[in-house]
């Protein structure tokens, strides 16, 4: 392996930060959405250099795994918001509190 | 020692058996069974029971003398730790005789209750309820009388005073009826204190001196018996507050023990203080109080008393007590039995008399005595009861004396109605030859010969005095009832009838048992004179069993002068209600005018159940309503534990925790970001 | 320093500086959903010097291919401009929030070196689609099969979310 896996494991977790980051600060819902799936690709990252540190192609398999539950969630996800969006003419997450005390 | 035997569980089983097929078709299905179903089921147990008994009877007679003893091993019953108890019975010549009277009169009385509970005139007339109750009674007092262990004997003593509660609260819908069942049950209740409070002096007394791997036995009654020499002299010391008590501050263990379980006596046998059940107990149908307040329930303490006699045997103290209790309750009794007028309660202190007797001879060392009489007071009081029942049922239920008399003219008087209730009046009275005559002789001289209790023969003078006063007040309720003018309410007139045979055959059989079972204890002075060796077979077959049974150690000559001294007070007795009530019928008013002070007192029966009342019963009533009720119930455990426990998770819902439901979907996944990495930390660290 | 390490950096930087622009980017919502394809083929770039080809491959046709433009269609069509950052609770909240996010990053990264395991040489064709495929098939298969439920549910799931009512 050509780069000490600290590093790849670094980048993972900065990337996993930054998609943290965005996902509590944002109020638009795709914005949201997006970073879910940045964060999932850090954790993807992740796998793949584990992988290759174990010569294991479990961590392909899960990565697959993973990339076709990203699609399945944001395919979902995005049919909530446009349902959202026509009730609501709103993409603000801080509309859709109702199930509140 | 000991034979075993494996159908003695079935004289208590089989009316268990029965109660349970009724109770359970009746209780649980809805499904009466159908009066001629319930009279077979019911009273074929009894008989059944009544010949297994015979037959165990048989057998016993059969073994040799020392070894009389059946025991039946049923089942195990009691395991904890390394205590374990059995269910097992036993049958030797005491209990044999107990037996035969338990179901021998509980079936002639479940006869006479077919004729007595058909004619009820209420509703609803309970007749499968009756006959259910009343086979789970004689379940119980079998199992009582044939226990092996005073564990299984708690059983039948707790069995009878559940089904004396609901026998004489029978008639339920009347709230009476049920307040008098329940005072039985609580009064009673009091005595079983003590009982168990003896056992378990007994039991870790006994138990102590046991080898550890026979300390099971010390519960048992043959393995108690057997080591009770070795704690018979051991002493206890009370604590100084107790210092006013006699003998005190040493006292024997064997006494304490002997006072513990003389309290339980006294509740279940109605002795003072604890008599004031049984009158009340009344208000149940008259088979109830001849079965259990008069043959069967009431002689269980006296049965108890006799035994544990190795133990009283070696507590002089606790039987000084016993035979004094026992003397003074059939004084009182006798006296409140001289103004009464209603019917039963004249038979129900009767009753708290003769048991007084039974006291008295068992305190005074006389346990075969106490059987002899505890035997023929069954028939005879029995007999007087279910007499009562015939006349209460020819009167249309009418029970106050002052509105019966002159009934001879309506009934024939050698009607059975009148005739057996006669028999039972002399026999009570102690009318030689009748059965009443001979046992309470041995009673008396019983109390003439006992060194042991202080003031003996006060206590004879007491017992004869109480003849006298059984004499009269006892002739003042037959002539009351039979003879004179006639005070019955004139609508009745038309209408008195004898009852029908189910009725009167049980009192034909009584009578005849009353009159000639005398002789199955026949004391020696009589049977010389007809010239029977061993004359008295009750005693003999009782003897080894009981102990201070012995041969008489006064002279024959004295014997007869005691007897002769009872029978002339007795004469005198009835002698003076001849006078009162046949001769001079308006003198009674009279005497009773002129004397309204005692009278009075007499008639509210000394004031002892409004003393109760108001000294224990009122502020225990009143202590449980305002502190055990509202304080504790109500405001400590509703309102504090319960509703308390519940405001305060409602207060911390409703203002604490909904804040965290804001609604917020970046809230959510923070608390969701910090969970989640609190428990990988955790994981990982 | 290898060319493979030195492509692997810049990358690296790339991928960082592109997920920073989704991020904080709000005035232009679909120049943010550009950094974020841009994001993603770094990545896959990454996984080729990481030996995982078949996986760089199918980031790039079903991740940026795919599900960015997936996206990019919602953006359009629902005709998002702008956005804002949430209205400031508390600065010191917020301080405090950043603050404990370096912190816990800069520890994880402090610590990371000791706890990780050893690297092992791999066969040649490692991570190509003949190794990846007989993985896929012969030893997880039924995880293979289940994904196919994934996608039906999330099938079903969009058409039934976006149906106009019928009225």
């Amino acid at each position: 392996m050509v780069i000490p896996l600290e590093h790849v494991i670094g980048l993972s977790a900065i990337l996993f930060a930054i998609g943290t980051i965005g996902a509590l600060t944002r109020r638009n819902l795709v914005v949201i959405l997006m970073s879910i799936e940045l964060m999932l690709n850090a954790v993807n990252l992740s796998f793949v250099a584990f992988a290759r540190a174990w010569g294991d192609t479990l961590g392909h398999v899960f990565v697959l795994m993973v990339i076709t539950v990203a699609a399945a969630e944001v395919a979902v996800g995005l049919g909530i918001v446009i349902s959202l969006f026509r009730n609501r003419d709103s993409v603000n997450v801080e509309d859709v509190s109702l199930l509140r005390w | 020692m000991v034979t075993d035997s494996d159908w003695l569980r079935w004289i208590p089983l089989l009316p268990l058996a029965s109660a349970a097929a009724s109770g359970i078709l009746l209780g649980l299905f809805r499904r009466p069974l159908g009066r001629g179903a319930t009279v077979v089921l019911s009273c074929g147990s009894v008989l059944v029971s009544f010949l297994l008994s015979l037959l165990a009877l048989w057998h016993l007679i059969a073994l040799p003398v020392g070894k009389r003893l059946l025991v039946d091993r049923v089942a195990p019953w009691i395991g904890a730790g390394s205590f374990s108890a059995e269910i097992s019975l036993a049958l030797d010549p005491v209990s044999a005789i107990m037996i035969l009277l338990v179901s021998g009169v509980g079936f002639l009385i479940h006869v006479y209750s077919i004729g007595y509970m058909d004619d009820d005139h209420r509703e609803d007339k309970g007749f499968q309820r009756f006959f259910c109750y009343l086979n789970l009674f004689t379940f119980s007092m079998l199992t009582l009388v044939l226990a092996d262990n005073l564990l299984l004997m708690f059983l039948g003593w707790e069995g009878v005073g559940l089904c004396s509660y609901l026998l004489i609260g029978f008639w339920f819908s009347d709230r009476w009826n049920a307040y008098c069942g329940a005072k039985a049950f609580i009064v009673n209740r009091i005595g079983d204190f003590g009982f168990l409070i003896g056992i378990f002096l007994l039991f870790t007394a006994i138990a102590g001196v046991l080898p550890a791997e026979r300390a099971n036995e010390a519960v048992v009654f043959r393995g108690i018996e057997a080591a009770f020499p070795l704690i018979a002299e051991k002493t206890v010391q009370l604590p100084h507050w107790l210092g006013f008590l006699p003998g005190a501050p040493e006292w024997k263990l064997a006494t304490l023990i002997g006072l513990c379980f003389f309290v339980g006596a006294a509740g279940k046998s109605a002795q003072i203080p604890l008599y004031v059940w049984l009158p009340d107990a009344m208000a149940g149908p008259t088979p109830v109080s001849a079965l259990i307040h008069a043959a069967t329930m009431v002689t269980a303490g006296v049965y108890m008393v006799c035994r544990l006699s190795f133990l009283y045997d070696a507590a002089p103290g606790a039987s000084a007590v016993i035979a004094w209790t026992g003397g003074i309750t059939a004084l009182l009794a006798a006296t409140i039995a001289l103004v009464q007028t209603d019917i039963k309660k004249v038979l129900a202190y009767s009753t708290v008399s003769q048991l007084g007797y039974m006291f008295l001879a068992a305190g005074c060392g006389g346990y075969t005595a106490a059987m002899f009489h505890l035997l023929t007071h069954g028939f005879f009081k029995a007999l007087l009861f279910l007499g009562a029942g015939a006349v209460i049922l020819a009167l249309h239920h009418e029970q106050n004396i002052d509105k019966m008399g002159g009934l001879t003219r309506y009934i024939p008087w050698w009607r059975p109605t009148h005739l057996c209730f006669l028999v039972g009046v002399l026999a009570i009275v102690g009318t030689p030859p009748l059965s009443g005559f001979f046992s309470k002789d041995e009673v008396l001289l019983a109390a003439w010969t006992a060194e042991r209790v202080p003031g003996h023969t006060w206590l004879w003078a007491m017992g004869v005095a109480t003849a006298g006063l059984t004499a009269f007040y006892m002739f003042r309720l037959h002539f009351r009832v039979f003879f004179g003018e006639s005070r019955i309410a004139a609508s009745l007139r038309g209408h008195i009838q004898e009852a029908t045979s189910t009725v009167t055959l049980p009192l034909v059989v009584l009578a005849v048992l009353a009159t000639v079972a005398g002789f199955a204890g026949l004391p020696q002075v009589y049977g010389d004179m007809l010239g029977i060796s061993s004359s008295n077979s009750l005693a003999n077959f009782q003897a080894p069993v009981l102990a201070g049974a012995s041969a008489h150690e006064v002279s024959h000559a004295t014997e007869l002068r005691l007897a002769l001294v009872a029978v002339g007070f007795a004469l005198a007795g009835a002698l003076t209600a001849c006078l009162l009530y046949l001769w001079r019928p308006g003198l009674p008013e009279r005497l009773a005018a002129s004397l309204s002070g005692p009278y009075r007192l007499l008639v509210d029966r000394y004031r002892v159940d409004e003393l109760y009342d108001r000294a224990i019963v009122r502020p225990l009533v009143s202590f449980s309503e305002s502190v055990l009720y509202r304080g504790i119930d109500a405001g400590l455990i509703d309102g504090v534990a319960v509703m308390g426990t519940a405001r305060t998770v409602q207060r911390l819902a409703a203002q604490g925790l909904k804040y965290a439901q804001s609604g917020l979907t970046q809230s959510y996944l923070v608390l969701m970001l910090a969970g989640a990495t609190l428990v990988v930390g955790y994981l990982l660290g | 320093m290898s060319f493979a390490a030195a492509v692997f950096y810049v990358l690296a930087l790339l991928a960082v500086v592109s997920a920073l622009g989704m991020v904080l980017n709000v005035r232009n919502t679909i120049a943010g959903a550009m950094s974020l394809v841009v994001t993603m083929i770094a990545l896959a770039g990454i996984y080729v010097v990481l030996d995982a080809h078949l996986v760089a491959v199918l980031q790039i046709m079903v991740y940026a291919g795919a599900i960015l433009v997936l996206f990019l269609f919602v953006v359009m069509l629902l005709n998002l401009r702008s956005d804002e950052f949430s209205p400031s609770r508390s600065r010191l909240v917020k301080l405090a929030g950043v603050a404990l996010g370096v912190w816990a990053l800069g520890s994880f990264l402090a610590l990371l070196p000791g706890a990780l395991p050893k690297v092992v040489e791999i066969p040649a064709d490692f991570g190509s689609y003949r190794q990846v495929g007989l993985s896929l098939y012969r030893t997880y298969d039924v995880a293979f099969e289940v994904t196919s439920f994934i996608l039906l549910a999330a099938i079903v799931g969009a058409v039934v979310l976006a149906k106009r009512r019928l009225s």
